[in-house]
């Protein structure tokens, strides 16, 4: 399968966006190469600011463009934009809603030998409890570009995280992408798998695995945390009966708390999480980090086999 | 001219002690400390902007980084009528548009929220950017709290400005040495600040800030300045007007008293 790493489809939709619209500006806070806002420093220099190593400058100066009526795309690292510029996201893009949109670089515990200082696992739990705030994570580099173009076009704060790594390209052009929608990616009847980011590759491998078993694994890309597709996630889960979730991420305040919020008030049913519990990581191969922290293929096959015994036993 | 600013000054800091006694909360160190500086802003030509059109693309843009002192900003904007100076009695009030620090969805005529410390000057950079970048000719300014400088993000942001040759950016630093738990010299020593902003590549002026004719001369040369940000220092003093407030970090956010509310009017008004 064809591999390609996620920024490259964040890059290729940068140059898209301002091809047509001159006020979008690419910002980077020193890792340019890495993020592939580079591509637009070299081909459209006057719309890339390099804001140096000062992420908390950065936000500020990026809601200070919003105000003056440019759509800023403040890119780096995204445990230095989610984490260190919090405040600032909060206090000054999300309070007065600015249309400032933020991406995360080399999320997850998959950016490898860096080791926990670069391993960003509470992202998405930073930006999803953050008001008018949209949180986006995209599974592949195709829907990288789709996603950020469509934050372009959304008026307000949006953020939107990808890993490093090359990941399977798993969608086409043609598959739809809509925030805040979900989409179902295999379909089955046993168990719903909620899943994102680069995990949705593995959610389809498990449920090949899960298949030889007679389990029937339903895969949903749930790309867009916030706004939840609640409507999607009520209508699978009572459907399957049986929920599992799967993130790179921490198991608090993901993906996967915001799909338990909504089913334990709505359609309360087995569920398990997938996720980093409860630790920074350290370094080494982004395969051997996924299976030490728990984000195996194997490790969604055991929560599903695990949720699914739950279901007999509830009824 | 001066005469008409000068009571404007007058009539600023009668708010700016009654809102805060009103509000039963607030900062009337800092706001007193900023009065000439707003005032020649708003009422002294300095600023372009239309009170009855608080949107205009073309007006200059103002960002109080130092948020806590809102009702000194409310005042002077209410007295150049983006608001009835009848609103002012409501600060801090559920429901009111003056927030207990600026936000800019609420209060007509606020060019951003603030409050939390810092933050300013990377606001004031983004615009003075933009405009740059659509060749408009809007000025930006920023007011700064002394004791705020002890915050990083300043000086990142200075880096910026500087780097980015912002020409149309004034910074303003409110330096009244007092901050909430002490003088800046006891808290953490601010140290050269005329040195420190030039050596990051501001043009600096130094004034006394309380001299509406060094006031307005400091936004003057600030608009000559080509090539580098300008940095008004404003020697200024806390509370001033007051003298019971005066230099004394107690009144960085209290709120007078009846008693010591109609003493500061007295004061004023004398």
């Amino acid at each position: 399968m064809n591999k390609v790493p996620m920024r490259d489809g964040y890059g290729q939709a940068l140059l898209k966006l301002i091809e047509k619209n001159n006020n979008v500006i690419a910002m980077d806070a020193d890792v340019s190469k890495s993020t592939r806002t580079e591509w637009v420093r070299k081909k459209y220099p006057d719309n890339f600011i390099n804001m140096g190593i000062s992420e908390q400058d950065m936000l500020g100066t990026a809601a200070g463009l919003a105000l003056g009526g440019m759509i800023p795309f403040a890119t780096t690292y995204c445990v230095f934009l989610a984490g260190r510029a919090w405040d600032q996201i909060r206090t000054t893009v999300c309070y007065n809603q600015l249309n400032v949109k933020l991406a995360g670089a080399h999320a997850g515990i998959s950016v490898g030998p860096d080791g926990a200082t670069h391993q960003s696992l509470e992202d998405v739990a930073l930006m999803r409890v953050l008001p008018h705030m949209t949180v986006i994570v995209p599974c592949d580099a195709i829907e990288t570009e789709k996603a950020t173009i469509a934050i372009a076009d959304r008026e307000g704060p949006c953020f939107i995280r990808f890993g490093r790594e090359a990941v399977p390209v798993i969608t086409n052009l043609e598959t739809e992408f809509q925030i805040g929608k979900a989409n179902v990616m295999r379909g089955g009847t046993d168990v719903v798998l909620f899943a994102n980011g680069g995990m949705v590759h593995e959610g389809l491998q498990a449920a090949e695995r899960l298949a030889k078993e007679g389990i029937e694994l339903k895969v949903v890309n749930l790309h867009t945390v916030k706004p939840l597709d609640v409507e999607s996630v009520i209508l699978f889960a009572l459907q399957t009966g049986a929920v599992v979730t799967a993130e790179e991420h921490q198991i608090h305040g993901g993906m996967g708390s915001a799909v338990a919020e909504c089913l334990i008030q709505h359609a309360p049913v087995p569920m398990q999480i997938v996720g980093i519990r409860d630790t920074l990581g350290e370094s080494g191969k982004p395969e051997q980090l996924m299976n030490k922290y728990g984000l195996s293929v194997e490790d969604i096959c055991d929560a599903v086999r695990k949720v699914n015994r739950k279901k007999g036993e509830a009824r | 001219m001066n005469d008409y600013l000068r009571i404007a000054c007058q009539q600023v800091r009668e708010d700016i002690v009654t809102m805060i006694h009103h509000a039963g909360s607030g900062h009337p160190g800092g706001s007193l400390s900023a009065v000439e500086l707003l005032v020649a802003l708003y009422q002294g030509g300095v600023l372009k902007h239309d009170a009855s059109n608080p949107a205009w693309d073309g007006r200059d843009r103002f960002i109080l980084s130092k948020g806590h002192v809102a009702p000194v900003l409310y005042s002077v904007l209410a007295r150049s009528g983006y608001f009835s100076v009848d609103e002012l009695s409501t600060l801090r009030e559920l429901g009111s548009i003056l927030q207990g620090h600026p936000h800019m969805e609420c209060t007509p005529g606020l060019d951003c929220s603030s409050g939390s410390l810092g933050q300013g000057l990377s606001i004031a950079n983004g615009l003075a950017m933009a405009f740059k970048k659509r060749s408009l000719s809007n000025r930006v300014y920023c007011l700064m709290g002394d004791g705020e400088l002890q915050e990083g993000q300043i000086w990142e942001a200075a880096m910026t400005s500087a780097h980015f040759k912002l020409d149309n950016l004034c910074a303003i630093v409110d330096y009244n040495h007092v901050q909430l738990d002490g003088t800046t010299e006891e808290i953490k020593d601010l140290g050269d600040l005329q040195m420190k902003w030039a050596s990051f590549g501001f043009h600096v002026i130094d004034i006394d800030g309380h001299q509406m004719e060094e006031v307005l001369g400091a936004y003057a040369e600030a608009m000559t300045v080509k090539g580098k940000p300008s940095v008004i220092i404003a020697n200024t003093v806390k509370g001033k007007g007051v003298s019971f407030m005066e230099n004394k970090c107690e009144w960085h956010g209290q709120a007078p008293n009846a008693g010591q509310w109609l003493a500061a009017l007295t004061e004023i008004l004398s």
